[in-house]
């Protein structure tokens, strides 16, 4: 089971290599946070030894880029027709789904690694808790995955990468939009308590949030590790009916 | 073995395989031969387990491609429609992979490797990535991934579309060195390609099998079997030929090819006619430019069973 989505994995992950979107993920991501966290996020004049104002731009950030990792992973496959060379080969869905979804992360994983001269500039200039920004590192992984899951599955649903693209960002959108308060406002001029939870209970932006306040918190990880399988499996479903057409 | 039961896929009110029940032994080589959109790749797609069946049942080997997949797919090498690989890749690179996949480790994965490679001449071309290499060359990475593992079960989708005629004739070759003990399915609609490598061939048309024979007895089938086909050069008399050549007791009919200047006589019951003919070709000293006994053509059968089955 493991190697087969290693070699997957393996394989996929050179791809994106070869062809330079995995470079050019990773020098935007760089670019945009830097000019995002400097100039809009105000980083020196908060005077505050966190990454605050770098964290809070991943969600949008993401939604623009991941939905670029994520589009080729199915549709290009679809497109070329070797899907049915993969299909045909001794691995199962699971192994070539979870292979080319962790590839597909590691991309994004790297690009949040490289960004470690914030962590290094932070801790030089003051005295951060460290902690937080550990939370704050897992939350926006765990969000990049959140993401390239919906994106996943958008992808084998669709042959065509632009409108893989176009459909993912749109429902990413969804996910983050329900957890910003104009939404939440408006649910709670007339909605039970309830219903407002929930509605804030099923974005991202929620747990990211509470993530970025440096608690690990059990039912966050669960929640991201929820959607993330959830989408996975239907990502197995639509590869399933799709594949041959 | 690969045993098909019933086979049916239906796309909506479409029936693109209708019922195709066939069994295939090792050391056959099955040639799937039919019009296009007859059904052939769907047929080889759930063979392989690419498309399940609407209904019906495959097993190779005993193993039901429903229950055991992966088990079945890995001892299958399989050659989709327009060999479809990773274009991103070096062919080393891709079957790599493939060997990768394919659980092939030390010693037996790189002697796996290097013996493909030789057999299908790619080592001019190893570290390119494929998109850039010719369709010739692209169809033979595709035919390298399937043999990899020396599978005792080789499908493949049109194996020498794309190939110019002595890659087609290597292909062939390669096709037969290993029929001896594998079990080997191709799909084709080369006629040649079918009397060349294939040892069984099973005609579909509309989803159904309309021939199932080996190759000779199918050629049997044609009205041209051993009928004698005569040309005469710019002088001689095409029509006291012809009218001479229908008198022989041995003859049912006559065709005159007035452009080609040939006339071709049918035999009556499938006789010999070739001493008959030649005799009164002596007779009268015909100004012969050709005389030979036909065996029979393909592409004829073909046609008339496949139209048959059409209307």
């Amino acid at each position: 089971m493991i190697s087969g989505i290693r070699v997957i994995a393996v394989r996929e992950f050179r791809g994106y290599f070869v062809t330079p979107l995995a470079y050019v993920f990773v020098v935007i991501f760089l670019m945009l946070t830097g000019i995002f966290t400097f100039y809009i996020g105000n980083f020196y004049g908060r005077d505050q030894a966190d990454l605050l104002p770098f964290f809070n731009f991943h969600p949008w950030l993401y939604l623009f880029l991941v939905p670029a990792v994520s589009m080729r992973l199915w549709a290009e496959e679809r497109k070329t027709g070797s899907i049915e060379l993969l299909m045909t080969l001794p691995v199962t869905l699971w192994q070539s789904v979870l292979g080319k979804y962790l590839a597909a992360w590691s991309i994004t994983g790297i690009a949040l690694i490289l960004t470690f001269p914030m962590w290094i500039t932070v801790n030089y200039l003051g005295e951060p808790d460290n902690g937080v920004i550990i939370a704050e590192y897992l939350g926006s992984f765990l969000l990049a995955g959140g993401f390239l899951a919906i994106g996943a599955c958008i992808s084998a649903a669709n042959r065509n990468q632009v409108i893989a693209f176009i459909i993912t960002v749109a429902i990413c959108f969804l996910f983050l939009l329900s957890g910003l308060p104009m939404v939440l406002d408006f649910f709670s001029a007339w909605a039970p308590q309830a219903v407002v939870d929930a509605v804030a209970g099923v974005s991202f932006l929620t747990h990211f949030n509470s993530l970025s306040k440096g608690v690990i918190d059990l039912r966050d990880i669960v929640y991201f590790a929820l959607v993330i399988g959830g989408w996975l499996y239907a990502n197995t479903i639509v590869l399933d009916m799709k594949k041959a057409e | 073995m690969i045993e098909a039961r019933e086979l049916t896929k239906r796309y909506g009110s479409l029936t693109a395989v209708d019922a195709l029940s066939f069994s295939v032994a090792p050391g056959e080589v099955l040639g799937f031969l039919g019009p296009n959109g007859a059904g052939k790749t769907t047929t080889m797609r759930m063979l392989v387990g690419f498309v399940p069946p609407t209904s019906g049942t495959v097993s190779i080997n005993g193993l039901s491609i429903d229950e055991q997949p992966t088990e079945v797919k890995s001892i299958i090498g399989y050659l989709p429609e327009g060999a479809p690989s990773y274009g991103e890749m070096t062919p080393l690179a891709f079957l790599d992979f493939i060997a990768d996949i394919r659980k092939l480790t030390g010693q037996r994965k790189t002697s796996r490797i290097g013996e493909v490679v030789e057999r299908l001449h790619l080592q001019p071309v190893l570290g390119q990535t494929i998109d850039t290499l010719s369709k010739g060359f692209k169809r033979r990475v595709g035919l390298a991934q399937a043999i990899l593992h020396d599978p005792p079960v080789l499908i493949m989708d049109e194996p020498t579309d794309g190939l110019d005629p002595n890659q087609k004739h290597e292909v062939r070759q390669l096709i037969q060195d290993m029929a001896s003990d594998k079990i080997i399915v191709i799909s084709t609609h080369i006629l040649e390609e079918v009397d060349a490598v294939c040892s069984r061939a099973v005609i579909i048309s509309r989803g159904r099998i309309v021939a199932d024979d080996t190759p000779n007895a199918l050629i049997r089938r044609s009205r041209f079997h051993n009928a004698v086909t005569i040309r005469l050069h710019a002088d001689g008399d095409l029509n006291a030929a012809e009218v001479m050549l229908k008198r022989l007791t041995g003859v049912r009919d006559v065709e005159v090819d007035q452009h080609a200047r040939s006339i071709t006589a049918f035999p009556r019951d499938d006789q010999a006619i070739l001493s008959e003919v030649s005799q009164l070709a002596t007779e009268h000293s015909w100004p012969l430019e050709e005389l030979h006994l036909e065996s029979g053509r393909l592409d004829e059968v073909f046609r008339s069973i496949t139209e048959q089955a059409d209307s």
